[in-house]
């Protein structure tokens, strides 16, 4: 195998990784992660994943950036106001690494294109913002079995956690349904500090590249918990629930469905 | 298997740090396990620091001889 010298010098601190090396690198190049929601999350996730050399990274959203975004949506920058996310990230994303091929999609994912969308990739990374995208984010990802890294953030908090269909707890072995349309707020109205979305989305960009080199442990049975007001995280021990709707023994849930979303 | 027997070998004589190392970190992946790999580096930084890191990645510095013109002939076996 001969590797270009810009390859050499671009992935060299990836590279000098016992754990990573030129065969993990390799892997990084080979990888295909999508990428639901160029916002908070999405943002820093996409930014690290595309810095990381992820061969190839899908971007998801139906969404113009709007100027109430970019005190943490870190893709999108002033002049991208009024553009759509996914054209301002895949520009950011080229820019960052002309390397690694970028696919968009101008849609938000329901029931009908969640399976369509996810198939030509390995790994998913949820940055959606509200609880029914989640449960049909994490419901399509036990069905198609592929590992999904779940990301969430409200005012200074956050969490994540890492789903591996039928090895390890889904989203619905902790929360079985959405909670009732409005009884929870979301960001726009209840604030989030902007940084906390890069930590989080960090985190997820972190369990991803983990996920593709094979190395460490990720947050399979383990919520992640960010207190930022406080500084501290803590973790909480899931287990996989054998009445799961959708990863139990028995499943109830056999195909996709929309939940109401009232925001 | 001859003390001065190589089955590769790379000239780093030039290359900076950390590249001198991660060219030979990338070498001895595509290398068998027992083989061994001359490399000639640089006095200064890159003797003082490629083999403490080769040796890190758990592999066996047979021999470091130093040579006329500031360089360092490095003998390494493949874990």
């Amino acid at each position: 195998m001969s590797y270009s010298e810009d390859w050499i010098e671009r992935y060299s601190r990836h590279i000098i990784l016992a754990e990573v090396g030129g065969e993990g690198q390799q892997k990084i190049g080979k990888a295909k992660v999508i990428i639901l929601g160029a916002g908070g999350l999405g943002s820093p996730a996409a930014l690290y994943l595309a810095a990381a050399g992820v061969g190839e990274i899908g971007i998801v959203d139906n969404d113009e950036v709007d100027l109430s975004n970019l005190q943490r949506q870190v893709l999108h920058h002033t002049t991208d106001i009024g553009r759509p996310k996914i054209d301002s990230a895949s520009e950011k994303l080229s820019a960052i690494n002309p390397d690694i091929k970028i696919k968009t999609y101008k849609t938000f994912v329901n029931s009908t294109n969640i399976m369509d969308i996810i198939s030509d990739y390995d790994i998913i990374v949820d940055g959606t913002d509200n609880f029914p995208t989640r449960f049909l984010v994490n419901d399509a990802a036990v069905m198609s079995k592929k590992p999904l890294v779940h990301g969430a953030i409200l005012r200074f908090d956050g969490q994540a956690f890492t789903v591996l269909p039928h090895v390890g707890p889904c989203y619905r072995c902790i929360f079985r349904e959405p909670p009732p349309p409005g009884s929870v707020p979301n960001c726009s109205q209840a604030g989030i500090l902007g940084a906390v979305a890069g930590i989080i989305g960090t985190i997820q960009a972190t369990e991803v590249l983990k996920l593709i080199i094979d190395k460490g442990k990720v947050l399979s049975g383990r919520l992640l918990i960010l207190d930022a007001l406080d500084m501290t995280f803590r973790e909480t021990r899931i287990r996989k629930d054998p009445d799961c709707p959708i990863c139990g023994k028995n499943p109830t849930i056999t195909e996709l469905t929309d939940y109401e979303w009232v925001c | 298997m001859s003390e001065n027997e190589i089955d590769d070998n790379l000239d780093l004589r030039g290359v900076l740090c950390p590249i001198n190392f991660v060219k030979t970190k990338l070498k001895l992946e595509e290398m068998q396990a027992g083989s061994t790999l001359e490399i000639l580096l640089d006095k200064g930084d890159p003797i003082a620091n490629v083999p403490r890191s080769v040796k890190e990645e758990g592999h066996k510095i047979i021999k470091v001889k130093k040579e006329d013109g500031d360089f360092f002939r490095v003998m390494i076996r493949k874990s």
